[in-house]
């Protein structure tokens, strides 16, 4: 067992040994690319790997540090630190592909805005981490390029879209990963896999350079092994973009400084709907058990009713596919992305429909056909602005739980990884995000850490607890989940099988 | 609950979307399309007179940008990617029939 393997899921201390030259950047990056060598063909967690450009940066950062032993921090917050990102961010070396057909080989001539910052930091990418088709699913099995499998059980499914990159942490490729969600797709699969990961508020990091699926729901957020990981993912991700007019002009906490201060008088609120019938029973127990944590360290806890939590699925799908259809028009064969091959005295329409057509796979073609009904003419008031509406009902229903806690506290998702295959149904599908998707709906912020294990059939499966605070209101989240965190073993115990 | 949609109603949307479905997909994508609309029905239950439509969770107001002049992503850069190009144009197939156009 390597020493570098327990150093990536403490990115504290793999900083401090990096720093003080107990490791070097080349060894991390030489372990890591080792053990992707090693476990990728069975998990298929990459589609992309930058081993020499991993390892020319690591020299490069090895040899600024050696320059700089006075002044560690010099190099930047995450100096060496390795990391892997969604296929749906691109960078201006290797491909980004979305999981998708339509973009195999696209090289993109601009890196999106969370690299600039990751790699200004000093972080080294390692590759692109598999997702489903254009950031659509909750599974990872609608990538073209093959599913992506959970290492704690290769017959399920991680979760999704952001499959790849909660892979990567749970099964030691990493020390960090960049997802994204537009519903529940970095918090879902983090649950599945035993990770911590963040939805961040919308607005709170740029989406430049982030594949647009859901503009008004699309966010980029954090995996780490640990809530003090993530926190530093985000510190370097977060803050004003030009670049994105919808990233807010608001000033970025530290939020590594507080995490460990306790939170005065925490009140953790939960709501009825959240302890649904429809939850597994182990779910189900490991919530309650979290819940008595939090009273164990002198929070109060207050029942909370979001009657609403029902019809955010149902305002999601609207809203979700309609953007996306919007979106996804900029894929035409023309400019870049898959063309047909074009026929005899085929005409441009023609062309664009049959490159559509062999470019998306069937869930990217659902929610195209969907949010293109949804918004055609005699159809749009009925769904996209009653959704509007309603969702401005979802956001006021969470602005008055908020008046009431500091944290909304129940389950990430209502079962631990289910079998690949096992919702080939799409509504069945789209269910699991059923305690995900309003976060995004009303913009607030969220992050899903390790609460527990369930025995399945001999093996142990993850269990998330999903904590959400309101809108810009990380600092609290992320204590509030530290707190846990300290208090429970969970961080350590949920170690997945190394084979 | 809504009426299921028709073979006629999908193809349409299909046309819309630029999709060019075959027989078998339609059928699929109509039967999957239906229960999806018909979970979404629920939204019917709710009384939204008068709720103003909230199109983004943070109200936003327009935000304009610096005007100033700034370099422009170089044209190989931007054509790399393309899937058929002509010197430095994108190539495409005719856009009108013959004798149609100019």
């Amino acid at each position: 067992m390597s020493a570098i393997a327990p150093l990536l899921r403490d990115v504290t201390a793999l900083r401090a040994a990096i720093a003080e030259r107990r490791v070097g950047v080349l060894e991390v990056v030489d372990h890591c690319i080792d053990v992707i060598g090693r476990r990728d063909g069975e998990l298929r967690a990459l589609r992309e790997v930058y081993p020499e450009r991993a390892r020319r940066r690591a020299d490069a950062i090895d040899a600024a540090l050696a320059g700089r032993r006075d002044d560690p921090s010099a190099a930047g917050l995450l100096a060496g630190v390795p990391v892997v990102v969604k296929d749906n961010i691109v960078t201006d070396y290797g491909t980004t592909t979305c999981g998708s057909r339509m973009l195999d080989g696209y090289a993109s001539p601009y890196s999106a805005t969370v690299i600039e910052r990751l790699e200004e930091a000093g972080a080294i990418v390692l590759g692109k981490a598999n997702c489903d088709e254009f950031a659509m699913g909750s599974s990872t099995e609608s990538c073209a390029f093959g599913a992506t499998r959970n290492p704690w059980d290769l017959s399920r499914v991680p979760g999704g879209s952001s499959g790849g990159s909660a892979v990567a942490i749970a099964a030691g490729y990493a020390a960090l990963a960049l997802g994204s969600e537009t519903g529940g797709s970095v918090r879902q699969p983090a649950a599945l896999c035993g990770v911590v990961g963040i939805k961040p508020s919308y607005g709170r990091v740029s989406r430049y350079g982030l594949v647009a699926f859901g503009s008004s729901l699309d966010q980029v957020g954090p995996f780490a092994h640990s809530v003090g990981g993530a926190a530093m993912l985000l510190q370097v991700i977060a803050g004003r973009d030009e670049r994105d007019s919808t990233s807010a002009d608001l000033g970025v906490p530290d939020y590594l400084q507080a995490l460990d201060d306790r939170v005065e008088s925490l009140v953790v609120g939960v709501p009825v709907q959240y302890r649904s019938d429809a939850n597994d029973p182990r779910v189900a127990q490991a919530i309650e058990q979290a819940v008595e944590v939090y009273r164990g360290l002198g929070a109060e806890i207050v029942e909370i009713d979001l009657p609403l939590t029902d019809y955010g699925i149902s305002t999601y799908y609207v809203i979700a596919p309609a953007e996306a259809s919007s979106n996804l028009a900029r894929f035409d064969g023309i400019r870049y992305g898959h063309r047909a091959v074009p026929e005899p005295g085929e005409v441009l329409e023609d062309l664009y429909a049959r490159s559509r057509a062999e470019g998306f796979g069937p869930e990217v073609q659902r929610r195209i056909m969907l949010g293109t009904y949804m918004l055609s003419a005699g159809y749009y008031e009925a769904y996209y602005r009653r959704a509007l509406q309603v969702r401005r009902l979802i956001a006021q229903e969470y602005a008055r739980a908020f008046e009431r806690c500091h944290v909304l506290l129940g389950p990430t998702a209502p079962t631990p990884a289910f079998p690949l295959g096992g919702k080939a149904d799409p509504l069945s599908m789209y269910l699991c995000d059923v305690y995900t998707v309003n976060t995004n709906i009303a913009g607030a912020c969220a992050i899903s850490i390790p609460c527990g294990l369930a025995d399945e059939g001999g093996r142990r499966l993850p269990i998330g607890l999903h904590l959400q605070a309101r809108p810009f209101d990380e600092s609290v989240l992320l204590r509030a989940a530290r707190m846990f965190e300290r208090a429970t073993d969970w961080s350590e115990l949920v170690v997945a099988p190394s084979a | 609950m809504p009426e299921p949609l028709t073979t006629r109603e999908v193809e349409h949307v299909a046309k819309l979307a630029r999709l060019r479905l075959s027989e078998e997909q339609v059928e699929r994508y109509r039967t999957q399309l239906s229960d999806v609309l018909a979970h979404i029905a629920k939204l019917g239950e709710l009384d939204v007179a008068g709720v103003e439509p909230m199109a983004h969770c943070i109200e936003f107001v327009n935000r304009l940008g610096n005007d100033e002049p700034a370099p422009a992503m170089p044209l190989e850069a931007l054509l790399r990617n393309a899937p058929a190009v002509e010197g430095s144009y994108l190539a495409v197939p005719k856009v009108l029939d013959d004798g149609g156009g100019a």
